[in-house]
């Protein structure tokens, strides 16, 4: 009875005065996954997320979300949406208990239900020796725990998630996560935004944003796939020589150094890219030692979001 | 039913953050018992003491007597003795006194005669306050042993304000000055309050819940409106017990319009909230609609006396209308039916801003 796709997205657009925030989006979301937003710093992930929850209304373009027109009557979608915002928005003044106890009333969550399910939250998130304790005190990473579990309270079917571990530990978003995974397998569906590669890997599908505008997407796999690009590592005793000598080929697209290594990105229509990076080496009388590499999403993303003019060289 | 209980839910919250923010919650109380200690004293030393000089030309037992009632009555501070109301007028003019009080060679006579002032009062008119004193001498209750005629005797001071012809007593403010606090911490509380949670990121989660725009202001004011009556009793209580404003006509009627004054305010404060950015922004509109509360409401002047564009400005400010009727109701004992239109005016007004509160309040965050 449920379509098979959570949300679906045609030409989403959002102008802020004469800024394009969010350009000409399609998105698909099929249900049940999570699927990942990555973008640099005001790429439009957090706009995205505001148009599709209909707190913001879009310039152009429509979409879908749980059989919900946007722009359209936002209000049948919010009892089945849970939102964690990306700057924390819970009560400062108000215990991590009351808070809980807020949301359930708020979303009139069934009266003789709501101690139980509060007392599953405190647990499922770790929050029970914070019970007491007023939301704004608690470190970030307890705040993290305590907006997830807010947001998760009503069961919603789709979570948009913004950021959500920011400001958390590796731990703790490992931790973090494998409550997406537990939520992602109980038929919720997921929309996550994030910097973080290794995040961004866990996805079953994502999105990479760039100035507003969607430059790749698929499942990890099929991104590290196409990234239309040679990745070569260089292992240098003279690693910053050698990212100098590199830089200055025509044929390179990027260079990154990853402590003694170089990681090196060529555009694939070029057939030799080893003998490429030897020659710049040796031309400048560096010692290295040039290896294939398999691409990885960092890769991906340094490729898809790289100025045009590098991505054509 | 789901939606009483998001109302609820609202409300709930309001009143537990209201109850951990103990500088707001200070205020609640604090700042009624403060204002109208500051103004009622001001009001009340003036009427101690103020600085006079007699003249009496009758110099008869009756005016001697008339004399130490009106010494006795601390009122006065008589500080010179004059022989003519020239004299008089002219310590008047260098500042020397604020009353001087002229007791005729024909005082007995006068007093005996019903249609005659006994005594005249000069007054520095230049300050209302000493004016609203004089005027509330004419009250004093003066006995007289040895004048049989005095019962029936009305006016037995005229009172000529010198330099300034209005008339106040101070009973007359004290009514306003309850409109007055009310709407300063009324207005206060609610035009932080949408502001505040938009700063803090609360209404970003807010707006994303089921709740609506009208439950969420409804929810917000409520708790308000409880504080408000409160208040009100505090104001009537430290004014019945410290400074003896009557309430001569009923509690209940008061309490009517103030529960229509305060849902005014709280409605007004609202639509500040939902038109403003920060609690700045904020601060200074209601600071903005303060003002002209204060000044064209007809607390500080008489709103007959004001210019035609003031007293239209006056008009749709909702200050006006309930020092309309709470002075009304306290100092002409008026049953509320009498002063309908005023009490229509603030629910109408209530009604209207709320609707425009809410409507301007969308969901979004564009
Ligand atoms: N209300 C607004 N008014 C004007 N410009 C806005 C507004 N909201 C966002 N923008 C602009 O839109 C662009 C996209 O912002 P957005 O918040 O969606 O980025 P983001 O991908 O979430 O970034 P970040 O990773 O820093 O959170 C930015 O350039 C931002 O300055
Ligand atoms: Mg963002």
């Amino acid at each position: 009875m449920h379509s098979q796709i959570a949300i679906e997205a045609r030409g989403l657009s959002k102008n802020f005065g004469d800024l394009r925030a969010v350009s000409e989006l399609d998105l698909d979301v099929p249900r049940g996954q999570i699927y990942g937003f990555l973008g640099p710093n005001g790429s439009g992930k957090s706009t995205t997320i505001r148009m599709l929850c209909g707190l913001l209304t879009p310039t152009s373009g429509t979409a879908d979300v749980l059989g919900t027109k946007i722009p359209g009557n936002a209000k049948l979608l919010k009892p089945k949406i849970g939102y964690m915002t990306q700057k924390f928005s819970l009560f400062g003044d108000m215990s991590v208990q009351e808070n809980l106890q807020f949301i359930a009333e708020i979303y009139s969550y069934p009266k003789k239900d709501r101690k139980p399910r509060i007392d599953e939250l405190l647990g499922k998130y770790d929050l029970e020796p914070q019970r007491k304790q007023m939301a704004g005190t608690m470190s970030g990473g307890q705040k993290q725990r305590l907006a997830l579990a807010c947001a998760v309270l009503h069961h919603p079917e789709l979570l948009l998630l913004d950021e959500p571990t920011s400001a958390v530990d590796p731990q703790s978003r490992r931790d973090f996560w494998a409550n997406l995974f537990r939520l992602a397998q109980t038929g919720t569906t997921i929309l996550v935004s994030t910097h973080y590669m290794d995040e961004a890997e866990r996805c079953h599908r994502l999105a990479i944003l760039d100035n507003g505008v969607k430059v790749a997407d698929g499942t990890p796999r099929e991104l590290q796939a196409a990234t239309g690009m040679h990745i070569l590592e260089v292992i240098a005793d003279d690693p910053y020589a050698a990212q100098a000598a590199i830089a200055e080929r025509a044929e390179i697209a990027s260079v990154t150094q990853l402590g003694v290594r170089l990681r090196i990105l060529i555009p694939e229509r070029y057939a030799n890219p080893i003998e490429i990076v030897n020659n710049a080496l040796a031309s400048k009388n560096v010692s290295g030692n040039t290896q294939m590499a398999t691409p990885s999403l960092e890769d991906v993303f340094v490729a898809v979001t790289m100025k045009p003019e590098d991505r054509s060289k | 039913m789901k939606s009483l209980s998001r109302l609820g839910a609202i409300i709930k919250k309001e009143v537990l953050q209201l109850s951990r923010d103990r500088l707001t919650f200070g205020m609640v109380f604090g700042l009624p018992i403060i204002q109208i200690l500051l103004f009622g004293y001001a009001i009340n030393t003036d009427v101690r003491h103020l600085k006079t000089a007699i003249a009496n030309q009758a110099g008869t037992h009756l005016s001697q007597q008339f004399e130490s009632e009106l010494r006795a009555s601390q009122v006065v501070h008589i500080v010179e003795t004059a022989d003519t109301p020239e004299e008089l007028e002219g310590l008047l003019r260098r500042g020397k006194i604020s009353l001087g009080i002229l007791i005729p060679s024909d005082f007995d006579r006068r007093v005996a005669d019903d249609n005659r002032a006994a005594v005249q009062i000069l007054v520095d008119g230049s300050d209302p306050t000493i004016l609203g004193v004089a005027n509330q001498l004419r009250n004093m209750p003066i006995r007289f042993d040895s004048a049989p005629v005095q019962a029936h005797k009305q006016e037995l001071i005229e009172i000529r304000p010198y330099y300034n012809p209005e008339r106040r007593t101070p009973v007359n403010i004290v009514p306003g000055l309850m409109g007055v606090i009310l709407m300063m911490t009324m207005m206060l509380f609610t035009a932080v309050a949408i502001v505040r949670e938009r700063e803090r990121g609360n209404l970003e989660l807010l707006i994303n819940t089921p709740v609506s725009s009208a439950e969420l202001m409804i929810g917000k004011v409520t708790p308000y409106i409880a504080i408000g009556l409160f208040q009100l009793a505090i104001i009537l209580g430290v004014g019945q017990l410290l400074f003896d404003v009557p309430i001569r006509g009923s509690v209940v009627d008061l309490y009517i319009a103030g529960s229509a004054f305060i849902a005014a305010n709280l409605a007004l404060g609202l639509l500040i909230s939902t038109a403003t950015h920060t609690q700045f922004q904020a601060m200074q509109l209601t600071v903005f609609i303060l003002m002209p509360s204060i000044l064209l409401s007809g607390f500080m002047f008489p709103f007959d006396g004001m210019p035609e564009v003031a007293q239209y400005i006056g008009e749709v400010l909702p200050t006006t209308h309930f020092i309309r009727l709470s002075r009304g109701i306290m100092l002409r004992e008026a049953p509320i039916g009498e002063l309908g239109p005023d009490l229509f005016y603030l629910i109408g007004f209530t009604v209207v801003t709320m609707t425009v509160a809410a409507m301007r309040f969308s969901k979004r965050l564009d």
